[in-house]
């Protein structure tokens, strides 16, 4: 079992016809996934390596009964190409795009949340699910062996480093979610932890975070609150990173001392959380555990 | 991007919040006339993008045209928390019946926008938000439905002041939410909002955040420069090569590959013993000149002892890495040793162009960090 991604997952690729889209088209392809149409207005009937471009999502979905998109295309399209996906019925979208406006980010979140779909990103390295061979997004695939960790991740190269280290130990990864960068984004970790509970393929949690925000507060607080029954170990970077510039009195009001390295350690340890100090640490911290 | 107090209150004028009769004043004599032409006690607010102006010496009180004139000589050219003066806001001195505090900001954990408001507004409205934070009344903007007047005056319900009051403050509530959505704002706030002992409102100060991601949206912003003044000259420098740079204060220049692995790169140079000097992230996919200006930035900063490059290529790739190091070496004129780690896309190809030039990279990283602290 996986989770948000699987067996039966069909992809379509907005923004194929680009470079990035066309470059990572074809990496998913030779991994595994199933990519089953591109869509770039204006040059439907085309053809990319093999997979056939629309017009619309609506089409793309008519003609292969495509349930997942991923979006490559530019800051300015990338709300338009997500409405494309998300009116064609789409249920778990990736937004690759970096740069996406937050207000454009917020109304993706809203209709997402209403409809029932999953929006990963934006600014995100995608998710992969090494035991069914399912890459959606931009991660360098050699480096992940399938397993039992899961791994739910902010950072995009520090999620390789971190899996890297994991595969290097002998150890492998159930799926890797990589939720994004920016200050909006769609899937959380509280709501990965949540599909990570049941997913019987992951047997532990690695969850990786970095200094801005309250998300990895937010999560400690879940995982203490819920009494998680999986084993998880954080990592958060930025430890030596300079304090957090504010927004006006707003963000002190609205996030309170939340933000640190020191807050975030803090909280996962007030949650029984091991923290590891190093990357490499994480390997050894599972050791007995799992 | 952060706007200075008067864009902030230009730009909300427009959406019919009212602020108190004021002009810009670049000189001293602009000053003066601005003051001659209110003709009553004035404020003198210093144009600056830094928190605690007014603590600071940055807002000053003058009761006739000579005073605003002295104080206008004080302050421009001068530095208030770092920041050089060059405009001044004269203002017209406002009787303050009662400060109140209105913001809408995102929410990141909401995954939408937050509508603030509090009697007790002013400069301790943090204070207020930890020790009494009953006395802030916020609201979950729902976006598909959005914040209009009738949200709005649900919000202030709570509140305890007259029902015309109640209107008043939703009006302006509902208004700053107008603002932040069609300017792609990630923050407006009126703080003080005045009530004036006559019952009308202005608000004494105005603060906006535009969300750099939507300036393509806002062609207004397009020529403006952005004065950021806790920049450091080096870090002005990186942010003109359209490189992600801060200065720390050790001796090893530490470049990488996203910003999550270069903090880790910083945190772990330094639990290993090292004193990193920077952080540069050089992103996702970056081409050759843009290394080759990343490593002459690093090796140009004074006192650095050596570089550290940490490269987990996915996108990025190994070969282009290396081109980029090779070429940043010898456009430097400081050459530093290196130390490169770097594993991913076209690794080997990459390992053979720097072993060319007498470079071993590792394909570990706390390998390399052990590395670059003994260079």
């Amino acid at each position: 079992m996986s989770i948000i991604v699987g067996d039966n997952t069909k992809v379509i690729v907005h923004g194929i016809t680009g470079n990035e889209g066309m470059f990572h088209t074809q990496a998913m392809l030779r991994y595994g996934t199933k990519i089953v149409a591109g869509v770039t207005p204006g040059k439907g009937g085309q053809n990319v390596n093999g997979v056939p471009v629309y017009n619309s999502a609506a089409d793309a979905v008519a003609q292969h009964g495509a349930n997942t998109s991923i979006i490559f295309v530019p800051a300015r399209f990338a709300r338009d190409a997500a409405l494309d996906a998300m009116n064609a019925g789409i249920k778990v979208l990736v937004i690759i795009t970096e740069h996406v406006p937050q207000k454009d980010t917020i109304e993706l979140v809203a209709i997402a949340n209403r409809t029932g779909c999953v929006i990963i990103g934006p600014n995100c390295p995608g998710i992969m699910n090494p035991s069914t061979k399912t890459h959606i997004g931009i991660m360098p695939t050699h480096i992940f062996h399938p397993g039992n960790i899961g791994i739910i991740s902010r950072s995009g190269t520090l999620t390789y480093e971190i899996s890297h280290d994991i595969t290097q130990s002998g150890m492998g990864q159930s799926t890797c979610v990589g939720i994004g960068g920016d200050p909006i984004i769609g899937l959380n970790y509280v709501r990965v932890l949540e599909l990570f509970k049941n997913d019987t393929e992951t047997g532990a949690v690695v969850l990786i975070g970095e200094i801005g925000g309250n998300a990895e507060e937010m999560a400690a607080q879940y995982i203490k609150d819920t009494h998680y029954p999986k084993p998880v170990i954080a990592y958060i970077a930025g430890r030596q990173a300079p304090s957090e510039k504010q927004m006006g009195h707003a963000g002190a009001i609205i996030m309170g001392d939340s933000g640190s390295a020191t807050s975030k350690i803090k909280a996962f340890e007030k949650a029984g959380i091991p923290v590891a100090e190093k990357p490499s640490d994480i390997p050894r911290l599972f050791k007995g555990k799992i | 991007m952060k706007l200075f107090e008067c864009e902030a209150k230009r730009i909300l004028k427009q959406f019919g919040i009212a602020f108190p009769d004021g002009e810009l004043a670049h000189t001293v004599e602009e000053a003066g006339a601005v003051a001659g032409r209110i003709g009553k006690p004035v404020v003198v607010k210093a144009q600056v993008l830094v928190s605690g102006r007014g603590k600071a010496g940055g807002v000053l009180f003058a009761d006739n045209v000579a005073e605003a004139k002295n104080i206008a000589a004080k302050l421009i050219g001068s530095k208030i928390k770092d920041a050089m003066v060059h405009t001044l806001l004269v203002e017209e001195k406002i009787d303050i019946a009662q400060q109140m505090y209105t913001s809408i900001a995102i929410d990141r954990q909401r995954q939408t926008y937050v509508v603030l408001a509090s009697l007790s507004g002013g400069v301790n409205i943090e204070e207020v938000a930890k020790t009494s934070p009953e006395k802030i009344v916020r609201h979950i903007v729902d976006f598909e439905k959005g914040f209009d007047e009738a949200e709005a005056k649900k919000l202030v319900r709570s509140l305890d002041i007259p029902a015309a009051d109640r209107d008043m403050l939703s009006s302006i509530l509902s208004t700053l939410y107008k603002a932040i959505i069609s300017y792609d704002a990630e923050l407006v706030e009126l703080n003080p909002l005045v009530k004036l002992p006559s019952g009308a409102y202005v608000a004494a100060d105005a603060r906006m955040i535009i969300d750099d991601n939507a300036l393509f949206r806002h062609v207004e912003f397009k020529d403006r420069v952005e004065d950021r003044i806790d920049d450091t000259p080096r870090e002005a420098e990186a942010r003109k090569l359209g490189l992600a740079y801060v200065d720390l204060n050790g001796d090893i220049g530490i470049i990488g590959n996203g910003a999550g692995l270069t903090m880790a790169t910083v945190d772990v140079v330094n639990i290993m013993g090292g004193k990193p000097t920077n952080f540069l992230d050089i992103g996702g996919g970056a081409k050759v000149d843009v290394i080759r200006d990343a490593v002459t930035l690093v090796m140009s900063k004074p006192g650095v002892k050596a570089v550290l490059v940490n490269i987990l290529g996915g996108i990025t790739r190994c070969d282009i890495v290396a081109q980029g190091v090779i070429a940043g070496m010898n456009a430097s004129s400081e050459k530093k040793p290196v130390a490169v780690r770097m594993v991913g896309t076209n690794e080997e190809e990459g390992n053979r162009m720097l072993r060319e030039v007498g470079i071993t990279a590792y394909a570990n990283m706390e390998e390399a960090i052990a590395r670059v602290i003994t260079l």
